[in-house]
């Protein structure tokens, strides 16, 4: 399943950002930061222990099953008188969290963490983003693996100059992933996708910021 | 008058370029210094975009320098830091002023360079840069709109021939010459027989192969490029040669290195020319044109 991958702020940005606001409520999320151990219970009970050390007064905390849920609502609802006590939320949750949050409160929120990408746990603590959602899917001419998020310059022509035994210029560690694509359509007898010329992409597939109505109605063509 | 690049190179002759980079800050003089000794010895000067992600002088402010000296310039265009707004409007500013040569290339990568921050472009790629500038050339833009004024310019392109794995490089060189290229610099070779090999390959396309000469400082920089740098291989008895010249006479054994290359790739024919990247030196390709026993005529 896609998460939102995030990482911990540093404290003491985060400390600047609470400035002098005292009393704080915490807000953890079920969901992706708990898989990614940056805003599941633990982490939450780890960032009251550190408030409490500089200071800070915890009013209480609450880990949403799912932050960027509606349902986000209601839970604010029962943490009323706690929430009311606060003069800001630190919200250890991806942006999105932070984003549907601030519309069922109007006390100052801040984020606690950074969110990287839209990503896959490949392993034990090892994200990968898997989508960078480009408007253009090319995955049926580079084998199903996708060129504009895993290649270091997002190029869909072939591999750079840059490119070494396999791996990337910019980490010996990091495959290439055009020599990934060259293996994988080897394997199918399809190299001659791979010849194939990519015009320019189309960078205003979506509207920025991305809003769309899908007419659902709609039939087959 | 001197010939066009293009001229020479589908003239018979041994093609030689030299690369020129630019200064780090607005202080010309050592490029004015490197262009001025260069521009009568090569058939162009070929003006690095920022090599290795590193900001510098422009390349396009090179090759203008070089157009008003009277040399032949060869701007090197990376899609790193521009978007295709500004890619085109650089190509017809470069054409208006006398810039007649590119050389396209994708760009190294922005982390590897020393703005780490900075956010990477890559609008368009090599093949697609090149293929822009087959479309400037019918008089419209890559939005289709009508220019007034039509450029024409000599393009080119980079090619591996010691990439590993090497299919994925080739597949690139030719869809870069289906978009245009005309002629190829190479990364550096220093094994013929591996580089004569993949002539045998290439020959077979329409284009000039211009074999990429960088010139050997140390043995310490031989290992560290054949370790490091994408697609060079430095062979054990060339490093050999540079660790046993007497002490301090190491960089006069690379110069040594460099012009047998060029002699011999002229001698036996082995591709259309050279390309030398003297990285930094460039007051030394004379002396590797000397050891080469290579006059060039304009």
């Amino acid at each position: 399943m896609l998460r939102a991958i995030t990482r911990p702020k540093p404290v003491a940005e985060i400390m600047e950002l609470l400035g002098e606001m005292d009393r704080i409520f915490l807000i953890g999320c079920g969901t992706c930061p708990t898989l990614a151990h940056t805003g599941g219970l633990a982490e939450v009970l780890e960032m009251e222990k550190k408030l409490k050390e500089r200071l800070k007064m915890v009013t209480g905390f609450l880990v949403i099953p799912v932050a960027c849920d509606n349902l986000t609502e209601e839970a604010f609802r029962q943490q009323r008188e706690a929430i009311q006590e606060a003069q800001a939320l630190l919200i250890m949750t991806c942006a999105y969290g932070v984003q549907t949050i601030s519309q069922f409160v109007d006390l100052p929120v801040f984020p606690a963490l950074d969110t990287l990408f839209i990503g896959k746990e490949m392993g034990p603590g090892l994200f990968q983003e898997i989508c960078q959602q480009c408007g253009e899917c090319i995955l049926g001419e580079t084998g199903g693996i996708c060129p504009v998020t895993s290649c270091h310059k997002g190029l869909v022509n072939g591999p750079c100059g840059g490119t070494n035994n396999g791996k990337c210029e910019i980490d010996p560690q990091k495959d290439c992933a055009w020599t990934l694509i060259y293996e994988r359509l080897q394997k199918q007898g399809r190299l001659s996708a791979m010849r194939k010329y990519h015009p320019p992409k189309n960078y205003q597939v979506a509207p920025k910021p991305g809003k769309i109505l899908l007419d659902i109605e709609r039939g087959e063509d | 008058m001197a010939r066009s690049f293009r001229e020479v190179l589908q003239s018979a002759d041994f093609i030689v370029t030299s690369e020129i980079g630019p200064p780090k800050g607005c202080d010309l003089s050592k490029m004015e210094h490197h262009i001025e000794m260069l521009k009568e010895k090569v058939h162009a000067l070929n003006v690095t975009d920022h090599q290795s992600s590193v900001m510098r002088y422009p390349s396009l402010g090179g090759a203008i320098l070089i157009k008003e000296k009277g040399g032949e310039p060869i701007l090197q265009m990376t899609c790193r830091d521009r978007n295709r707004l500004a890619l085109q409007a650089d190509l017809l500013f470069a054409y208006s002023r006398g810039v007649r040569n590119v050389l396209c290339l994708t760009g190294d990568a922005v982390p590897v360079g020393d703005h780490k921050t900075a956010k990477a472009v890559f609008d368009l790629d090599s093949t697609q840069l090149l293929r822009t500038i087959r479309t400037l050339e019918t008089g419209k833009d890559l939005g289709g709109n009508p220019l007034e004024g039509k450029v024409e310019f000599c393009a080119g392109a980079i090619v591996t021939p010691e990439a590993r794995p090497l299919e994925p490089q080739l597949i690139k060189f030719e869809k870069k010459v289906e978009c245009g290229a005309e002629f190829f610099q190479t990364q550096a070779i220093y094994d013929l027989d591996k580089f004569s090999a993949f002539m045998d390959y290439a020959h077979k396309f329409p284009v000039k192969i211009l074999a990429g000469i960088v010139l050997l400082t140390s043995a310490k920089m031989a290992k560290y490029m054949t370790e490091n740098v994408p697609g060079i291989f430095v062979p054990p008895n060339l490093i050999e040669e540079l660790a046993n010249a007497p002490k301090g006479q190491a960089l006069k054994k690379g110069i040594e290195i460099a012009g047998r290359m060029i002699r011999e790739i002229k001698e036996k024919k082995v591709c259309a020319g050279v390309h030398i990247m003297a990285i930094g030196r460039e007051e030394l390709v004379p002396e590797i044109l000397q050891v080469a026993g290579i006059e060039v005529s304009p």
